[in-house]
């Protein structure tokens, strides 16, 4: 009986594409649409691709969709694991990103990669964090970030208008603002989006909170995409 | 207790219910010299009386450091504790790879109590011969934790285990609720003197023998050096004047008092 070879990941095939974090005021906030793309077919349409990994952290996720559900898996186990314990300890969210860190690296230096950009958000101990990790097990600490077509065009805005003391609202305005331009240039990205935060606890004693998909708006009207403004279409492009 | 036909396997339960094998292993602990702990709210000391088996020999290490926020003492095996010392640091090593941070106390310490109990189950092994005493300082603050041969293990503000053990637990359960209010110097000085609590007749507690260990939240694992010791010692002989006691001490009279923050 013929048998295929043992293969080991080449390409991701359903992708989620950018997701972005800042720090702000009040914590950390993560933002993402909720778009599986099968090449550049918009297949799966309400992706949740930013998830509440414990009570204080939360991941966002882009790249390979199945390869973000093996790490979900991955994570709900050591949480369980921390609440089996029962001993009032549970990971912090720099353990937890140091721990996707472990695993990505080592199944990037196998050759067998998770194919995925992600995001850490978290608050604890009085102060917020913010990390990155990637596919072949790069990862930084930062006050902002983005993966994928984000890190070209929203850091940019960000870096613009970022300061550490940023209000929730100026910091929501900030984020949707970037997925805005990265819906308008990136051809993978969506218009249904999700924004999360972790910050102290609530008057419910809840420090996460992921929104639901909403829709941003987007103007298509603007001299950049409209073919009768006098500088447009005369030589194909549109910027 | 001892020398029954129920005491070969550690697999045979006898039929009182008891696993002699298990006892057998504890006992091996209280062969062992003794070694103590005990903590207030911040720092965690143990001590422990080192032995030389013949005048040319060494005295043997007693503590052991784990991690920069973990120790242990152990009495008993000595071997068999090197064994343990070994999974621990290995434990902490990696811990630190993969999370970036301090094991916690209590998850390692169940699990070397785990490896405990699996020998105490298995029909091709034997019991650890060694009790261990873990002092560790992690999020969730001080801690002492006592491991047995039979795979329990308990938290304790302050023990002591191995040969003569009784009187440095006496000299404990009379002083601990004061622990609390004592600062580090002091905590040093009621284990040296706990320690002199178990001494043999005689004899007397010197550098040599005498082995102390401080850990606290700004203060990593260490092992007190020989002269700090001698420091501590002189302090409680002069506190406790020419008297006839373990701790005494060839001291000079005439030498003024050693301050021990210097």
């Amino acid at each position: 009986m013929e048998m295929d070879p043992t293969t080991r990941t080449q390409q991701p095939i359903v992708t989620g594409t950018t997701v972005i974090g800042i720090k702000y005021k009040d914590g950390v906030m993560l933002a993402a649409d909720t778009l599986g793309s099968y090449g550049t077919m918009a297949r799966y349409k309400d992706v949740r691709r930013i998830s509440k990994v414990s009570d204080n952290c939360i991941i966002g996720v882009s790249g390979e969709i199945s390869d973000y559900q093996q790490i979900q898996k991955m994570l709900k186990e050591k949480h369980t694991e921390d609440i089996n314990h029962d001993d009032g300890y549970s990971k912090s969210p720099k353990e937890i990103y140091n721990y996707l860190r472990a695993i990505l690296y080592q199944k990037r230096n196998k050759g067998n990669p998770l194919w995925n950009q992600m995001l850490v958000a978290g608050y604890n101990n009085n102060k917020n964090f913010l990390g990155y990790v990637d596919l072949i097990g790069t990862s930084y600490e930062e006050d902002f970030v983005a993966t994928g077509f984000g890190a070209h065009l929203a850091l940019p805005l960000i870096r613009e208008k970022w300061d550490p003391e940023l209000e929730e609202g100026e910091a929501r305005a900030l984020l949707e603002d970037c997925l805005r331009v990265c819906y308008y240039r990136d051809c993978k990205a969506f218009y249904r989006i999700q924004i999360a935060k972790v910050t102290e606890p609530d008057e419910d004693g809840n420090m996460v909170m992921i929104s639901e998909p909403y829709n941003i708006t987007t103007e298509w009207e603007t001299a950049n995409f409209d073919l009768r403004h006098p500088h447009n279409g005369q030589d194909g492009s549109s910027w | 207790m001892f020398r029954n036909q129920y005491d070969t396997d550690v697999t045979v339960w006898s039929p009182q219910g008891r696993l002699h094998q298990v006892e057998y292993a504890m006992e091996a602990v209280n062969q062992g010299t003794v070694c103590l702990g005990l903590r207030n709210k911040t720092h965690v000391i143990l001590a422990a009386l080192k032995r030389s088996p013949n005048e040319l020999a060494c005295y043997q290490k007693k503590l052991f450091k784990i991690d920069d926020h973990m120790g242990i003492a152990m009495s008993g095996l000595t071997a068999d504790g090197r064994s343990l010392i070994k999974y621990m640091r290995t434990e902490a090593l990696n811990h630190r790879y993969v999370y970036g941070s301090e094991i916690q106390g209590n998850r390692l310490v169940l699990d070397v109590a785990d490896m405990h109990q699996r020998c105490t189950q298995s029909y091709v092994r034997r019991p650890y011969g060694v009790g261990l005493l873990v002092s560790v300082v992690d999020a969730t603050g001080p801690h002492l934790y006592a491991t047995e041969p039979s795979g329990n293990y308990y938290e304790y503000v302050a023990m002591a285990i191995g040969a003569r053990s009784q009187t440095a637990r006496t000299y404990l359960e009379r002083e601990y609720l004061t622990f609390n209010e004592c600062n580090e110097d002091e905590l040093i000085k009621h284990s040296l003197k706990a320690l002199a609590a178990s001494l043999s007749g005689d004899t007397e507690l010197d550098v040599q023998s005498a082995s102390v260990s401080v850990l606290g939240p700004d203060q990593s694992f260490k092992i007190l050096p020989d002269t700090e010791i001698q420091k501590y010692l002189d302090i409680i002989t002069l506190e406790q004047g020419n008297n006839n006691n373990n701790t005494n001490m060839d001291v000079d009279q005439d030498e003024p008092i050693i301050d021990p923050d210097a």
